[in-house]
């Protein structure tokens, strides 16, 4: 059973306030949302939850069958999708996948990297480079490279941005099957996202 | 995580920077116009006539601490302007990006400094190493000094605003030493004098690359993350 703890959070960018105090838990089965206004700090909190960013206080820990996943791993157990994620837009979305894999230490033969690539909505065939790609195909593979190798966490920002409504149905789906994984957070305005979440809390700026 | 993962990742972040290199040339165009260029500008100074063989040395030196300079940055600060750090973050550990990277700027800096001697064999008159096997033990052992150094240098300049003009001035205290025993061990290469007086500035090479990657394992997960 895995359990995502962030505990007093606070940020702040040199003497600017993001913001203080944050907590809440997060258990397996649970789509939890984190909304606010724009620059209250969604995208800064998500990044901290990942493990890419040092909270200034406070602490954000991940417990597997109550047993401490240790920082150096925590990339095994992210899936992340976010807007200012950049994908290797010199190579083709199946290059980007076997990249990704390889980079994992995943085995993905063609047929696995065309299944993901099915299973997010985009072209098994296209040997273009991903900078042709429209900007919903680019968020599509962002939504591969989340849950290529099946995390127990996903945390998406803005998940639904630049997608049409097939896009947004999949994103959708996706969060329904991650709930007999793990868990979701995903941070958003969005009122069709939010209507997914099970727990919503508010971040503010400053606060 | 076992080692078999993190070599699997290493290997992976190196093809991935190579496949990338050949399709965008990002660091081998910048380099090779460099070299280019600036021995032309040394071909014109000479005009043809003979030098020193120690000023050889020096020669050799400048034109290989300045490619370096133009070329190396490009590891991290490509991925810092692409956008494509933070996805990095999340694929892999601290450890194996800088490995994959290192070996990537190690295997640039060797074919580079490869070309570049063979620029000078073929060019610059009685441009003849003395003792050939000493010239590139040095010449190979200077690259992934260069390497080593440069490569921890470009993560932390990645994330400053004056990248272009805090790579050199962060880089030429630190690479000074290296520097000093390159240019040194290249004229003793260079003129007829014995293998074991060039074995200090061999040893100092080696110490220097020891050094530096295992302080910059220690030191890159500070740096690669906020």
């Amino acid at each position: 059973m895995l359990t995502v703890k962030v505990a007093s959070v606070a940020k702040h960018f040199n003497r600017r306030p993001v913001f203080a105090d944050v907590s809440f838990e997060v258990r397996a089965g649970e789509v939890f949302g984190i909304v606010g206004r724009n620059g209250s700090g969604k995208s800064t909190l998500l990044k901290i939850i990942a493990g890419v960013l040092t909270p200034s206080r406070g602490s954000v820990a991940y417990e597997l069958d109550g047993v401490a996943v240790p920082p150096e791993l925590l990339f095994r157990s992210i899936g992340f999708v976010a807007p200012y994620l950049m994908l290797f837009d010199e190579f083709s979305a199946a290059e980007n996948i076997r990249l990704f894999a390889g980079v994992r230490g995943i085995p993905c033969p063609d047929s696995a990297a065309s299944a993901l690539l099915e299973r997010v909505g985009l072209p098994t065939d296209r040997e273009d480079p991903v900078r042709a790609f429209s900007s919903g195909m680019k968020q599509r593979l962002k939504l591969a490279f989340a849950i290529l190798h099946r995390p127990p966490v996903l945390l998406f920002d803005e998940p639904i941005s630049n997608l049409d409504s097939d896009g947004v149905a999949t994103v959708h789906a996706i969060i329904r099957e991650q709930r007999e994984r793990g868990c979701v957070i995903i941070a958003t305005n969005d009122q069709s996202d939010i209507a997914q979440c099970d727990r919503v809390q508010a971040v503010s700026s400053g606060a | 995580m076992n080692t078999t993962d993190v070599m699997r990742s290493i290997i992976a972040i190196l093809g991935k920077d190579v496949r990338s290199e050949l399709r965008t040339r990002y660091a081998v165009n910048a380099l090779l116009m460099f070299v280019v260029v600036t021995l032309s500008v040394i071909l014109f100074s000479l005009a043809g006539e003979t030098v020193a063989r120690s000023v050889h040395a020096g020669l050799l030196w400048v034109v290989m601490f300045f490619a370096a300079m133009s070329g190396l940055a490009r590891s991290f600060v490509a991925e810092e302007e692409r956008g494509t750090t933070l996805t990095l973050q999340l694929l892999a550990t601290p450890v194996s990006v800088y490995i994959g990277k290192l070996l990537f700027n190690t295997a640039l800096t060797l074919l580079l400094n490869s070309f570049i001697v063979l620029l000078f064999l073929l060019f610059i008159p009685d441009f003849t190493p003395a003792q050939p096997g000493l010239f590139w033990t040095v010449v190979l052992l200077g690259g992934v000094a260069v390497s080593s150094a440069t490569t921890i240098i470009a993560a932390i300049i990645a994330r400053a605003n004056t990248k272009g003009t805090l790579f050199p001035v962060l880089s030429f205290p630190i690479l000074l030493p290296l520097l000093m025993s390159g240019i040194s061990a290249t004229k003793i290469a260079m003129e007829e004098q014995a293998w074991t007086s060039a074995w200090a500035d061999l040893q100092l090479l080696g110490s220097y690359i020891v050094v530096v990657v295992t302080a910059s394992i220690l030191l890159f997960e500070h740096v690669w993350k906020d």
